[in-house]
């Protein structure tokens, strides 16, 4: 547990610093969600398009995000250090996991505000059911994200590799995602369960996995 | 040996597969001659698209518990039978919906989950040619793959529960007890399926191992040298 709050340390630290993952994510974010706005005709319902247009700036912008993540770690061989250190590498994916979930939600939590101004929305419980959707969506892309990061950062072309390898895997989590969303800002009497089901089924399931086999994609 | 048993075997099954299929099956009633592609298109997904799904979980679990590199040719081949038979039965997918549904592809849940699949056999293999160290390509590919077909259930889940909310029309073929003639010719058409993806499964394992041994020997004169 010490082992995990270092390396959240650590990075939050060197974030402070660079504030390069955070800004990046924040400013694609909402560069996607205006892209969106011109994309779609204005005549067309809002509450039909908005949860699958927040979602597709949430899953970009963690894509950059996690793209910095892992690429930061290998400039000056940072990534060596942290495994030579002496902790299991199961602990080095949960701190990473941890610090990418926190990233991308504090500029989630700056974007959606966005999204609800640019979508005539309104500030209220649903907007706070919004919030709690997307922490359990970031969760689940942040688990799979990471490994697929260091996977992608040892390839010949990093920056490329991650999207297709990513949006595949992602998506269950992205069409829970957007349906649990819609459930929720259209009001419709149908059960939101079966979606927050699949979201934390598969939240879990590749946290364990990937925990277990994070292992052999660090070792050299 | 075994290539060419299985290479006849494909040939004998496949010539009375096409026979049946074309002219023993009878027409069916209200799609005409267009349903014929269903004796082919089945086969196609489960042996193909889900058989190689399987394969490649199988080959990359046991890379990773092995670390035996004949583990690794296997996961490469299954993941290349999926690409070549996912898109084949994805073909024959748009084939048929065009003149039955009117449209190339009908996204409900099945239509989509065979996308995504084909889609991560792809990412699979973009990930092994950016990668040139065979040990480390090796590993990277066995986590991937694990990682990719552990997803496919949720992704069957995901888009099933997702498509049965807004239905569509999806005609069922075959569904609710087929004509007799109809379940055999299916039953050969499975059969010679089968017997051509062992073919080409074991032919490109074969190819595989020797693409390795030229690697392995062009390696040792360069270091000779």
């Amino acid at each position: 547990m010490k082992a995990i709050l270092a390396i959240i340390f650590k990075d939050i630290a060197v974030e402070l610093r660079s504030k390069e993952s955070i800004s990046a994510m924040l400013m694609f974010g909402i560069l996607v969600l205006v892209i969106f706005i011109f994309a779609v005709d204005p005549s067309v319902d809002r509450l039909l398009v908005a949860p699958g247009i927040l979602w597709a700036a949430f899953s970009f912008a963690a894509i950059l995000g996690l793209n910095r993540s892992l690429s930061m770690e290998l400039d000056n061989d940072c990534l060596q250090g942290l495994l030579l250190a002496p902790i299991g590498r199961g602990e080095l994916y949960a701190g990473k996991v941890s610090s990418n979930f926190a990233f991308m939600m504090i500029a989630e939590i700056i974007v959606l505000p966005v999204f609800v101004i640019l979508n005539n929305l309104s500030f209220n419980v649903q907007f706070l059911k919004v919030v709690g959707i997307a922490c359990l969506g970031t969760l689940g892309i942040a688990s799979i994200g990471t490994i697929l990061s260091t996977i992608s950062a040892n390839t010949r072309m990093k920056e490329v590799m991650l999207p297709v390898l990513q949006i595949p895997l992602t998506v269950p989590v992205v069409i829970a995602a957007v349906e649990a969303t819609r459930v929720v800002l259209t009001n419709d009497p149908e059960e939101i369960s079966s979606w927050l089901y699949i979201l934390g089924g598969f939240t879990i399931v590749y946290l364990t996995v990937s925990y277990l086999v994070f292992e052999f994609a660090v070792e050299e | 040996m075994k290539v060419k048993i299985l290479a006849t075997l494909s040939l004998v099954t496949m010539i009375p597969a096409l026979y049946m299929i074309f002219l023993y099956a009878p027409t069916e009633a209200t799609q005409g001659n267009a349903q014929r592609i269903f004796y082919i298109h089945v086969p196609l997904a489960i042996i193909g698209a889900y058989g190689s799904a399987g394969l490649l979980f199988i080959g990359c679990l046991a890379f990773l518990i092995t670390r035996d590199l004949s583990w690794d040719r296997f996961a490469s081949t299954s993941a290349e039978m999926g690409v070549v038979f996912t898109t084949a039965q994805l073909l024959t997918a748009i084939m048929w919906a065009k003149p039955i549904w009117g449209v190339w592809y009908a996204f409900d849940s099945r239509g989509i989950l065979q996308l995504v699949l084909l889609l991560i056999f792809i990412a699979y293999f973009m990930l092994r040619a950016y990668l040139p160290d065979r040990e480390k390509r090796a590993k990277l590919c066995a986590v991937f793959g694990l990682l990719g077909m552990i997803d496919v259930p949720f992704n069957y889940l995901s888009i099933y529960l997702f498509r049965t909310q807004h239905p569509q029309p999806v005609v069922s073929p075959g569904g609710g007890g087929v004509d007799a003639d109809m379940a055999t010719t299916l039953l050969v058409s499975f059969i010679a399926v089968t017997c051509l993806y062992a073919y080409a499964f074991v032919k490109r394992l074969t190819v595989a191992k020797l693409e390795e041994q030229v690697d392995y020997l062009t390696q040792v004169t360069l270091a000779y040298e």
